[in-house]
């Protein structure tokens, strides 16, 4: 049963094939053909309506609260304490008066080296994710609050009971993003140490999110437990939970990761998926090819919400936004910060170049781990070589290559034609929402919530209220069956 | 003993010592109820008391207590909020940036219980080890408690320095890898939760638990990590004793026995004003006698019980001045005369 009357009604085919390559067959964008990418400033091909279409799919949206990489500006007047309560209290305050359906919160086990020295150009040290949700839990009323918890470094007894815990003391808001990072790095700060090999750190994923919902369902509707018994490949328990269902029944659970078997792993257990595939035609095809899994596992495509972090940049013109968004780039790739983004692709010592020159003409040394602690993207040989042709034809210094191949947001323009891009998003199936990543701390998606989200709710591309009190109600998840239940 | 009397310190225990729901008997107590969680501190914190303890274990029917207590932070403002963790089948990784974010969103006013889990039914939920002799256990919850407070050290206070000129957030030498080995696990560090308000959060250790063969390791753990230890104790007299003996300990350990709080850890059940007078003479007889720094009382009603020792209890403490009247600080450290802890790691680089 879906409680929420407002929840995404899908109002077209949705794509259940694998990706295609081109736009999936999305329902047709009415007044005018979708734009071709995140980062442009044409005005809105859209009219503005102002009363929703009958069935409106609504997009949803979420607040990351700024991170521990050079997305974050910290080297800024506005910027304030990325510890400090008061400042998690701004954003997801922010975020509860944008209406949005959750709040976001990463996690990272392991301060990250760089030549084997602690990396201390970004941003680090952050609070535990789940004790600052529970008190964040006391200063909103109705958005979601989502920590991100490692499924390697942690037990699904423990766990399970603190988001259960979590969902009851929030009346119902909790989410569960389930990351899978198995290095031995991360893994020297935890009793089971070592390394998880990278195949069965998956295996051990689903397995887990598979008992935390046993334990879930433990206890009848009337208050009473019942002894649970797992047996599996990686976990052998039994006994007795002590928290009662709880009142979203299984806390939400969110995946990010972008190997097949990540995907898979998202098809088969997940609720929300947050990606990185925030343009338009990978978001597509990121689109088509995920929701294409669900079916396999009896799952229909509303059943799991495709979410990419983007980053936003508005201007009273579209000139003024390209400006701001330029001068952001610039504060995120610092003169050091650049040639470090340039030795974590080759992979040696660059001290010796000048940020501002040219690239190294040296190739990317492959088995290198100058970098720990980082999620790896793409073959660096490649890398070095695609941002050495960039180089060469727009005649950039190794900072502003950099800053080019790097540091681009996903939405720049007017209010008008970012709610106007956004909406045309979500139309064309290259999402269903959005995780928004503000480069301020705390204050870094008030504009957006001033002057976007009122434009959304014009158009009928976002909610006006919550209907619900769960994160499942804005969300328009389906309430958890137990399995007995089924029938 | 002392003739002009420093006042006592004051702590409650929120929990409900409730038998487990049953098939019969469903649960549907208050304890998962977060409202009732912070109505009771509120009520504790207009009596200025010094902290609320809330028990935990794996097994008990209830919510994870350093979860609830993170709940009621934001809807307090002095009160001190004391969680039981469990350290046996539990990541000390974990523990040590639970309670130092405990420590963050209360703005400096965490502590935590330091507890063990000694049985097989515990080890089933885990299905990682055996169940450990208690003894065992204390040892290994020592050691939690050892990592802890280094990883807590692990950021020097003036670590994030925001140095514009040369693009570092922090300055790298002022933090730490704590590279401890204990028993049955090993951390790297740094901590990834910067220092916490407090230095660190306050460790509570009850050092008379009922963990049959395991006393001497209790009471070595008390001595060596905690801030505050709890003696449960039936007359004042062996109350006495154990503080006696539990600062010769932390001497013996290195440390100055003044920066030990002795708490008398007393089952407590009122039910009417005259019961919480009642209450206030004997408290105050205990006091006098040397028994304790001050008490933690276990209710049988919490509900019922708090308030009848801040409505009854409390003024009739204050009246006679072993109770203060305001808070004269704002973290629990403050409430406890504890000071602020040096950091060994920024003593060390200070002294190379
Ligand atoms: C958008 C996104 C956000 C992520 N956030 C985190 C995080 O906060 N903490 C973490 O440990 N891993 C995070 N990860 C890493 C993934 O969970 C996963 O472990 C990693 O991507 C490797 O898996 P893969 O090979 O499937 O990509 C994130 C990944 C993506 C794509």
């Amino acid at each position: 049963m879906n409680p929420n009357p407002s929840g995404p009604t899908p109002s077209g085919p949705t794509p259940s094939g694998p990706a295609s390559g081109g736009p999936a067959s999305g329902r047709p964008a009415p007044g005018g053909p979708a734009p071709t990418g995140p980062g442009r400033t044409a005005a809105s091909p859209y009219g503005r309506t102002t009363a929703p279409p009958h069935g409106r799919r609504q997009m949803h949206l979420a607040a990351h609260f700024p991170g521990v990489n050079n997305t974050t500006v910290w080297a800024d007047d506005r910027s304030k304490s990325q510890i400090a309560f008061s400042s998690f209290e701004h954003l997801a305050h922010t975020a509860e008066r944008g209406l949005f359906d959750f709040f976001f919160l990463a996690e990272g086990l392991r301060l990250r080296e760089h030549k084997g020295r602690i990396h201390d150009l970004d941003v680090l040290g952050r609070p535990e994710s789940i004790t600052v949700l529970n008190a964040l839990a006391a200063v909103t009323d109705r958005l979601g609050l989502a920590a991100t918890v490692n499924t390697t470094f942690n037990e699904p007894y423990e766990l399970a009971r603190r988001l259960a815990s979590l969902d009851h003391l929030s009346g119902g808001r909790a989410a569960w993003n389930a990351v899978t990072t198995s290095d031995a790095f991360t893994g020297e700060n935890f009793r089971r140490g070592g390394y998880l090999d990278r195949a069965q750190r998956y295996s051990r994923a689903v397995e887990f999110v598979a008992t935390a919902r046993e334990l879930w369902d433990s206890w009848t509707d009337d208050g009473v437990p019942r002894p649970f018994a797992h047996r599996g490949r990686h976990f052998d328990i039994h006994g007795e939970f002590t928290v009662p269902r709880s009142p979203q029944g299984h806390p939400v659970v969110i995946q990010a990761g972008d190997s097949s078997e990540g995907r898979e792993f998202a098809a088969s257990s997940a609720d929300v998926i947050f990606t990185r595939h925030s343009g338009p035609e990978a978001g597509r095809a990121f689109y088509a090819d995920v929701k294409g899994r669900l079916a396999a596992y009896g799952r229909r495509p509303d059943d799991l919400k495709i979410m990419p972090g983007v980053t936003v940049v508005l201007g009273d013109t579209a000139a003024e936004a390209q400006e701001h968004a330029a001068e952001i780039r610039r504060s995120q790739v610092s003169p050091q910060n650049a040639l470090l983004a340039a030795e974590q692709i080759w992979g040696v010592d660059l001290s010796s170049y000048d940020p501002d020159g040219p690239l190294p003409d040296i190739d990317p040394d492959p088995g290198s781990e100058l970098a720990q602690g980082r999620v790896r993207h793409g073959d660096p040989k490649a890398v070095a070589d695609r941002w050495r042709a960039l180089s060469r034809a727009k005649g950039l210094s190794l900072r502003e290559t950099v800053i080019e191949t790097t540091g681009r947001q996903s939405f720049i323009g007017t209010p008008a034609a970012v709610a106007a891009e956004m909406d045309a998003f979500v139309r064309t199936d290259a999402a269903d929402g959005f995780i928004l990543v503000p480069h301020l701390t705390p204050g870094g998606l008030d504009d957006f919530v001033d002057r976007v989200v009122p434009l959304l709710q014009e158009r009928g591309a976002f909610r006006t209220e919550y209907r619900g009190r769960t994160l499942r109600s804005h969300l328009g998840l389906p309430d958890p069956v137990r399995p007995a239940e089924k029938g | 003993m002392s003739a002009s009397p420093r006042p006592l310190h004051l702590s409650v225990a929120l929990e409900h010592p409730r038998p487990a729901a049953r098939a019969d008997r469903p649960d549907r107590t208050d304890r998962y109820d977060a409202a009732h969680f912070v109505r009771l501190a509120r009520l504790a914190e207009r009596g200025v008391l010094d902290f609320v303890t809330l028990g935990d274990s794996l097994t008990r029917p209830g919510l994870d207590a350093l979860a609830v207590l993170a709940r009621v932070a934001p809807a307090t403002e002095r009160i001190g909020l004391v969680p039981a963790v469990t350290t046996t089948h539990t990541e000390p990784f974990h523990v040590s940036t639970a309670v130092s974010t405990l420590d963050w969103v209360s703005r400096g006013r965490a502590g935590w219980q330091a507890e063990v889990s000694t049985t097989e039914a515990e080890a089933a939920l885990f299905g990682r080890r055996a169940a450990e002799p208690p003894a065992a256990a204390w040892r290994e919850a020592g050691e939690a408690a050892d990592v802890a407070a280094r990883l807590w050290d692990s950021w020097e206070d003036g670590a994030e320095i925001r140095d514009r000129a040369t693009g570092r957030f922090v300055d790298r030498d002022r933090l730490h890898y704590v590279d401890f080995a204990g028993t049955h696990f090993s951390v790297r560090g740094p901590s990834t939760v910067p220092r916490p308000p407090q230095g660190h959060p306050v460790t509570v250790v009850d050092a008379t638990g009922e963990t049959a063969g395991a006393e001497r390791a209790v009471r070595e753990v008390a001595a060596a990590y905690a801030d505050v230890a709890l003696v449960r104790a039936a007359d004042p007299q062996s109350a006495g004793a154990v503080r006696a003996e539990l600062r010769e300990l932390a001497r013996a350990h290195g440390r100055d026995p003044g920066q030990l709080v002795v708490l008398a850890s007393l089952p407590v059940e009122l039910h009417c004003s005259g019961d919480a007078v009642g209450l206030a003479e004997l408290l105050g007889d205990w006091y006098a006698d040397g028994a304790a720094d001050g008490f933690h009382l276990r209710f049988a009603d919490p509900g019922r019980d708090l308030a009848l020792l801040v409505d009854g209890t409390v003024p009739v403490l204050q009246h006679r001045c072993l109770l203060r009247r305001f808070y004269p600080g704002a973290t629990l450290r403050e409430h406890l005369g504890l000071p602020r802890p040096a950091n060994r790691y920024a003593l060390a680089r200070e002294a190379s």
